[in-house]
């Protein structure tokens, strides 16, 4: 159960991280924390503890495996988090050339 | 026999695909490729709109792989998505032909035409697929292709909108995959009908309540609703015109409403509290969107918030639930799509020759580019309501239905509202067409022939649209809308069409 909570710790962290800090770049390492949460809690939901690697072979019986659906749906995720964030930060890097600041307080022409 | 339903998503991602290769090279084989593969799409949706009209009650299943659903994955169309299909092929179409001349003055054009596909791909794979973690992943494929198009001008405002609608959107997408991990922690499928189907034998408690939370977050984020909204009057206005007519045309339907209702109605199951919730979302994003759009003078801005303003008309008739206001909400959902992409072509025809948006700066337009004043008036009169047209129906069914399910005080809103909406567009069309021109544009242009062409058949699409509660097409809707009403039942249906 512990772990679960730790889940949820993490994922608050970085939902704080994306909301309160200033700098563009910390709001993407807070999104990336919160995907990674997310990725860590849906691992966690197919993990079984001792249990064993889900190949399937002539002389073993089936029993006590881990659920292999969630890790090929959570490699999935990483790879999606991973176009997402290399094209916020490449977004960011604009930012930074057109408005010379990471702060984003100062970055705000558009409003109303 | 259901084997042509993969296309919807081969035909966008092969032709992003050959666009990436050859668009360098020339420019005409880049323009030909988008344009045949978005009349492919609209071939292909009206065809099964076609087939799932001449017989009731079916839904095409296709097994990828052959692997047999629950253990497959599966992509089902019923009358629901392949009306939506046709719909957003139709404006993805018309778009396509009206970027042909718009995207010339940006630089490479095949940049634009790949990443539009691959938002389309998106979009149609969200409305065939069966398998809720796939939906997941196409919402991502629509949604990153989206922040890409909002900031392709790359001047410093449109990346300001793109990294706040990029922020807000991956955050959204993780709460919808947090919601889906719950799901299958819970039913051990990721299956919509088989999750639909062990949703309904083990009833969930308080999970499915948490679950509910987490959706209505993730999508009400992409819809746009009022709490979640503000990055769209950002992102919709920063992006090019034609990106703006699909983003706050079909995006946020799509993204939002359809993927909204397809969970919650079918797969979910809808109780009295998620309608409440739904209700009062729909009733402040109604109420609040048009009153921001009121003090706008930036075109594309006051369209956007008219965009959140439309949008919580068919939150708020999913909300009531009734079949007469899930008729009226689908109806407006369609009408909404056609004319506000025709007014966002407007504003972009607009852009394109008096090279501002800025309602005080225009004026007189009438005389340069009557064709764009006259379908710009047409788009601003149906999505205010006059009667003949589209907008009207669809209001009115929204606020009977809202009276007749004894909601009066929101029938009395909604009707406010649709006034409010007309003041602001007659603002528009006060400002823009009417009086006197200024000086600087006395040399004013039509805009080139694919563009007008383009707003010439949504103008046309917006006029005829109320013909669809006529007794000939009235079973498209109805059709449509029963499945909605159908609820779990949808999970016996895709399984009956398995075997």
């Amino acid at each position: 159960m512990s772990v679960y909570f730790l889940c949820l710790v993490l994922f608050s962290i970085g939902l704080y991280c994306t909301l309160r800090k200033r700098n563009i770049i910390k709001i993407v390492i807070g999104l990336g924390i919160i995907e990674y949460a997310v990725n860590l809690f849906f691992v966690l939901v197919g993990y079984k503890m001792a249990g064993r690697s889900p190949i399937l072979s002539p002389n073993q019986a089936i029993e006590n495996m881990v659920d292999p659906i969630p890790q090929a749906l959570v490699l999935t995720a990483i790879v999606i988090g991973l176009a997402v964030t290399a094209l916020i930060v490449a977004i960011a890097l604009r930012i930074y050339e057109k408005y010379g600041t990471f702060d984003i307080t100062k970055i705000k022409r558009l409003h109303g | 026999m259901n084997n042509f339903i993969p296309f919807f998503v081969i035909i966008p991602l092969g032709a992003a695909f050959l666009i990436s290769l050859v668009g360098k090279l020339s420019r005409r084989l880049a323009d030909f490729l988008a344009t045949s593969g978005g009349f492919g799409l609209l071939a292909l949706s009206f065809f099964t709109l076609w087939i799932l009209n001449s017989r009731a009650g079916v839904v095409l299943v296709y097994k990828v792989g052959g692997w047999v659903p629950p253990i497959g994955i599966c992509m089902a169309v019923d009358n629901l998505s392949s009306l939506m299909l046709s719909t957003v092929n139709t404006v993805s179409f018309l778009v396509l032909l009206y970027s042909l001349s718009y995207m010339e003055k940006y630089t490479d054009k095949w940049k634009f035409y790949t990443l539009f596909m691959l938002m389309l791909a998106g979009m149609n794979g969200i409305m065939v697929t069966g398998d809720l973690f796939n939906l997941f992943v196409f919402l991502e494929i629509a949604s990153i292709s989206s922040y890409a198009l909002v900031a392709f001008g790359t001047e410093a405002e449109e990346l300001e909108a793109s990294f706040k609608y990029a922020v807000m959107g991956s955050l959204a997408s993780s709460f919808v995959l947090l919601g889906i991990a719950l799901l299958y922690s819970y039913t051990s499928t990721l299956n919509m009908a088989d999750i639909g189907r062990t949703l309904a034998a083990h009833p969930a408690g308080l999970l499915l309540n948490f679950v509910a939370v987490l959706f209505l977050a993730g999508f009400g984020l992409k819809a746009a609703l009022v709490p979640f909204h503000a990055w769209l009057p950002d992102a919709h206005p920063s992006a090019p015109a034609p990106i703006s007519a699909m983003l706050s045309g079909v995006f946020i339907k799509v993204l939002g409403v359809y993927a909204l209702s397809r969970v919650f109605f079918n797969i979910l199951g809808v109780s009295q509290g998620v309608l409440f919730i739904l209700l009062i979302l729909g009733t402040v994003s109604m109420v609040a969107g048009a009153f921001l759009a009121i003090g706008q003078s930036d075109i594309k801005r006051m369209f956007a918030y008219s965009s959140v303003s439309q949008i919580g008309y068919i939150i708020l008739a999913f909300g009531i639930g009734s079949p007469l206001a899930i008729f009226g909400g689908l109806f407006h959902l369609i009408n909404h799509a056609f004319f506000k992409s025709l007014l966002f072509l407007n504003s972009g025809a607009i852009e394109y020759s008096a090279e501002s948006r800025d309602l005080k700066k225009l004026g007189g337009l009438k005389e340069g580019m009557p064709f764009t004043a006259a379908t710009g008036i047409v788009g601003s009169l149906a999505i205010s309501g006059l009667p003949p047209l589209g907008g009207f129906f669809s209001k009115l069914i929204i606020i009977l239905a809202a009276v007749q399910a004894g909601y009066l005080w929101l029938g009395l809103a909604a009707a406010l509202v649709s006034i409010l909406t007309l003041a602001y567009y007659l603002k528009f069309i006060g400002f823009a067409f009417l009086g006197k021109l200024p000086e600087g544009l006395a040399k004013i242009k039509e805009v080139p022939l694919a563009m007008r062409l383009a707003m010439l058949i949504l103008a046309v699409a917006c006029l005829a649209s109320g013909l669809l509660v006529a007794p000939l097409f009235k079973s498209l809707l109805q059709s449509a809308s029963d499945c909605l009403l159908l609820g779990t039942g949808y999970a016996e249906r895709v399984f009956s069409a398995i075997r």
